[in-house]
């Protein structure tokens, strides 16, 4: 067996033990036990990976396998991994690591949430390993289903409302995304699904093209919150439970702007140079709205949810700039994103868990009264804004950079624009930490609060890690990407 | 006249045949302690009418009766699933036959259904346009008596009524289009009949005709009109039957007939499909949403499942006939599971059907919730469920043929259908309740029943081997 067929599996058997389980002891045991699994199994696959290339490995993709599954379509199960998929799968095993860890104090109907959280941690996996146009798909609709009931049981505020709108708008994109899938396979003469293959045939005409280039990039927008398909993700992130907003926008949002990349670019790629001015225009916009949307939020999850809207706007941005520098930013700032949100999503719900309300209005000196929570929450603010050292300045400077080199006016009007959701964001942050961190707590019951417990410590702690380590050491990361990255853009270009 | 080829092409038929021979007799000499092997003995029965379709087949086509009668092998596939189908409905039936007023006509039921399924059986074998017909009167007349089971109860008597008169006339059209076929062929022979089409306004008519007939069995939007009524008013049991064996027998023999007899007329036939599949599939959905009563939410289902499986009848390919039976396998295995919770939560809390009465069922009975979800999940095709798959299916199959536009307004309905489908998921795991039905220990045969469908539902799609032994029989055009 594939060793990348153990990132699906696992969960698997997670959700087996679960089963079997009969106290939150052993539910507890059993999730340690296989997100710890998967985190070692991760970052194993990250130092093989560059073992692999270092040792002058060639191919596109490492580790593939294939087998045949539906002979009639050519439909095979197939996975391989490149550079990009390897940190797409480290930054899932962290965020299912420390997912477990913030939700350890949950206490309704534990074993059905930690199943439903195993099952959409099978379709991320699944989707990032594979190959295979419909085992990917397949994968990806696994991840999104269960969100429907993570939200409206666990959740809190308007969760039916927004777990409804969240699947259907979610499910509507992925209609999209089959009709595409179908139209690349008839497409490109029906002889494969697989998407090395079909990059390589590189012979889908051009008026299929440019039918299916927007159908497939608007399907994974949905779900990268491409402007104006983003609605979704404040109702959705703002009832969801704790680890499942870490999970969501961490490691889901990111299968938007990994589809985008790695199907409608890779595998569309006239119709992706003739039309990306469209999508930067609405990239942009999601840029830029996403920020200024977050300022005037009052709610602390809606306010992260929005800056979510802007940062994953900025990944979608990137890639559509079509050169190797953008789109190793746009990975790392799906990395960082991915981590940073996860991040703030674990402290809102630590505090939430304690204040009992999300309204910036009602909470202030919380620095005094849960200092460990307050000062994380500091880090990921600075990170989100873009701090040197932090995993945020890397990514957006990359992306700038990148989009910068672009030497025509309206690929370098459309990045300065761009360029201010920085300042933008820099406002937001910065205020919200003024008015909720600092000043004297107004609420005398805030003041009888505790600060993390260890379980909660652990989660913040781990994620803070891997951001100072991207933030600090981007080389080998970046490196790995950029090799992948390379020649991906250069069949685009082609 | 050489009788040889009756043991070898007609080995399904015979056995049911034998099998309702079984039930009358049974009926008749069983004393009272005996009924109650009643059900486990039709079981055992139905298991043998499956082992007598699927061993040792012919493989290759063959007629017998001088044409009348024209075997496929895929028929075969087809009658196999068709009686697991029916299998299962007697498994659910049980509790539920088991009651004081229908006890003493159990056998009755048996009867009735078998006759209903030989008339299926002889329709997808037929050869002959009055064969096919025979064959689907066969098919309908004992259906209304089982839909008018219950005839003291609820709506049975009314559903069996409307049945009844809405099958007639169904019928009755029918029989005018063939009339037309005759008079402009001169021959109802499915084998010569396509030399002599051309397409003239009387065959145009005739195949207008054809379709009245056959999409009021499948219950077609505009010809469902009766769908809703009786699927509400008939016994648990029988509307499960009606949606799933009888739909999907028919659908089979409308690609049939279609590929095999109307293959001239293509075009006009594609655009007839065409216009009823968008319209089976959003009027249903639009419906469904709102509907209360979940059966009747689930006749909604079952007219937009049609339209679905309509999908790959449109594209007239041996992949789409593949992906029909397949689809039909699917859409059994989840469609019996949900109205087997439906059946079994009906027979133990007095009567309750409506979506109210679901809420909060899975603070009660957690496995039943769980059956139906999946079921729900499956129907709406989602992964990894096998819905998932033979939706897959049929829409690739409509694709290959080039029908983008009918497959993106099919696809923008799934999402429409999901919707409904979750909204009964949110009743059982959502909606909270003050009074929820009680929990219950459900009788045995319908453990069984559900643990079947479960299955199918969870690894036919996984498992593809079940899709390429349907694709070595499948024929097209």
């Amino acid at each position: 067996m594939n060793i990348l067929s153990l990132f699906p599996a696992i969960p698997l058997i997670m959700m087996l033990g679960l089963w079997v389980s009969r106290n939150t002891r052993q539910i507890h045991a059993v999730m340690v036990t296989g997100a710890s699994a998967l985190l070692v199994l991760a970052v194993w696959l990250v130092l093989h990976y560059l073992g692999l290339r270092a040792g002058g490995a060639e191919g596109e993709m490492l580790l593939t396998d294939s087998f045949m599954w539906y002979a009639p379509l050519n439909i095979h199960y197939s996975v391989g991994v490149d550079g990009i998929s390897v940190a797409m799968l480290l930054l899932s095993a962290i965020i299912v690591f420390t997912g477990t860890f913030a939700s350890w104090q949950m206490k309704t109907d534990v074993k059905e949430f930690f199943m439903w959280f195993c099952l959409l941690s099978v379709g991320v996996f699944g989707f990032f390993i594979s190959i295979d146009l419909f085992t990917m798909f397949m994968f990806y609709e696994v991840a999104l289903i269960p969100m429907y009931l993570l939200i409206g049981v666990w959740g809190s505020g308007r969760k039916e409302y927004s777990a409804m709108k969240l699947t259907l708008m979610l499910m509507g994109g992925s209609a999209l995304l089959l009709i595409g899938i179908l139209g690349i396979y008839f497409g490109s003469g029906a002889t494969t699904m697989n998407i090395l293959e079909i990059a390589q045939m590189h012979n889908i005409p051009m008026n299929l093209q440019r039918i299916w280039f927007p159908i497939i990039f608007i399907g994974f927008g949905v779900l990268g919150a491409l402007f104006p398909f983003h609605t979704w993700s404040p109702d959705g992130h703002a009832s969801a439970p704790t680890a499942v907003s870490m999970l969501h926008a961490g490691v889901l949002m990111k299968l938007g702007g990994y589809g985008c990349f790695r199907v409608a670019m890779y595998l569309l790629p006239e119709a992706a140079q003739e039309l990306s001015w469209i999508f930067i225009i609405l990239t942009t916009i999601s840029v830029v709205y996403g920020a200024f949307s977050a300022c005037v939020q009052t709610d602390l999850k809606y306010i992260n949810a929005y800056s979510s809207v802007s940062h994953c706007g900025l990944v979608l941005f990137a890639i559509l700039m079509m050169n190797a520098t953008a789109a190793t930013g746009a990975v790392l700032q799906m990395l960082s994103h991915g981590l940073m949100t996860a991040l703030f999503f674990a402290l809102i719900g630590m505090i939430y868990g304690r204040t009992h309300t999300r309204d910036i209005r009602e909470l202030s000196g919380l620095m005094r009264i849960m200092p460990f929570l307050s000062v994380c929450y500091v880090i990921a603010g600075l990170a989100n804004l873009g701090l040197p050292g932090l995993s945020g300045f890397v990514a957006e400077m990359t992306i700038f950079n990148g989009a910068f080199m672009n030497n025509d006016t309206f690929h370098r009007v459309v990045t300065i624009i761009a360029c201010t959701s920085i300042v933008i964001t820099a406002v937001y942050i910065l205020r919200l930490i003024g008015k909720i961190l600092y000043g004297t707590c107004t609420n005398p019951e805030h003041l009888k609060l505790t600060d993390a417990t260890w379980d909660e410590k652990l989660a913040v702690v781990v994620l803070i890690i891997a951001i100072a380590g991207l933030g600090l050491a981007p080389m080998w990361m970046s490196d790995m990407i950029h090799g992948s990255v390379t020649s991906v853009i250069a069949n685009i270009l082609n | 006249m050489d009788f040889s080829g009756i043991l070898i092409y007609m080995r399904p038929e015979i056995a049911l045949m034998a099998a309702i021979v079984i039930a009358f007799l049974y009926d008749l000499i069983a004393g009272s302690k005996a009924r109650k092997f009643f059900n486990p003995l039709m079981c055992m029965v139905m298991l043998a009418c499956v082992a007598a379709c699927v061993i040792s087949f012919p493989r290759e086509p063959g007629e017998i009766f001088g044409g009348m009668f024209s075997y496929e092998p895929v028929h075969s596939v087809l009658k196999c699933i068709l009686a697991i189908g029916t299998l299962i409905v007697f498994l659910q039936a049980d509790k539920w036959l088991g009651r004081e007023d229908t006890e003493f006509k159990r056998g009755e039921f048996y009867v009735l259904t078998l006759s209903t399924l030989l008339g299926m059986y002889f329709m997808i074998s037929a050869g002959h346009f009055l064969m096919f017909f025979i064959g689907m009167e066969l098919a309908s007349v004992p259906m209304a008596c089982l839909v008018a089971f219950d005839k003291y109860r609820h709506n049975s008597a009314e559903a069996g009524a409307k049945f009844i008169l809405s099958a007639l006339f169904a019928s009755g059209l029918m029989l005018y289009g063939i009339s037309f076929l005759y008079g402009t062929c001169g021959t109802l022979y499915f084998s010569d009949m396509p030399a002599h089409l051309d397409g003239s306004a009387l065959q145009v008519m005739a195949l207008v005709f054809f379709f009245a007939g056959l999409g009021f069995k499948i219950s077609l939007v505009p010809f469902h009109l009766w769908t809703a009524d009786t699927y509400q008013g008939a016994p648990t049991a029988v509307t499960s039957y009606l949606s799933v064996i009888s739909k999907g027998s028919a659908a089979f023999v409308l690609m049939a007939v279609l590929v095999k007899v109307f293959a001239p007329m293509v075009e006009q036939w594609q655009t007839i499909l065409w216009v009823l599949i968008v319209l089976s599939i959003t009027v249903a959905n639009l419906f469904a949403v709102r509907q209360q009563n979940l059966k009747r939410f689930l006749a909604f289902s079952s007219i937009s499942q049609a339209g679905y499986i309509m999908l790959a009848v449109i594209s007239g390919t041996p992949f789409g006939m593949t992906s029909l039976i397949f689809y039909v396998l699917i859409y059994l295995a989840a469609n019996l599971a949900a109205f087997g919770v439906i059946s079994t939560v009906e027979q133990n809390s007095d009567g309750k059907v409506s979506m109210a009465d679901y809420n909060g069922l899975y603070r009660t009975n957690p496995k039943l919730a769980v059956v139906m979800t999946l079921a729900l999940f499956s129907l709406a095709g989602i992964p990894p469920f096998a819905g998932f798959f033979s939706k897959f299916f049929v829409f690739a199959s409509a694709f290959d043929e080039g029908f983008h536009v009918l497959v993106f307004i099919a696809l923008i309905n799934t999402v429409i259908s999901l919707y409904y489908y979750l909204l009964v998921v949110k009743a059982m795991f959502i909606n909270p309740n003050n009074s929820p039905i009680a929990a219950f220990r459900s009788d045995c045969s319908t453990r069984i029943s559900l643990v079947l469908c479960l299955a199918g539902v969870l690894l036919l799609g996984i498992v593809s081997s079940v899709y390429d032994g349907i694709n070595l029989f499948s024929f097209g055009m």
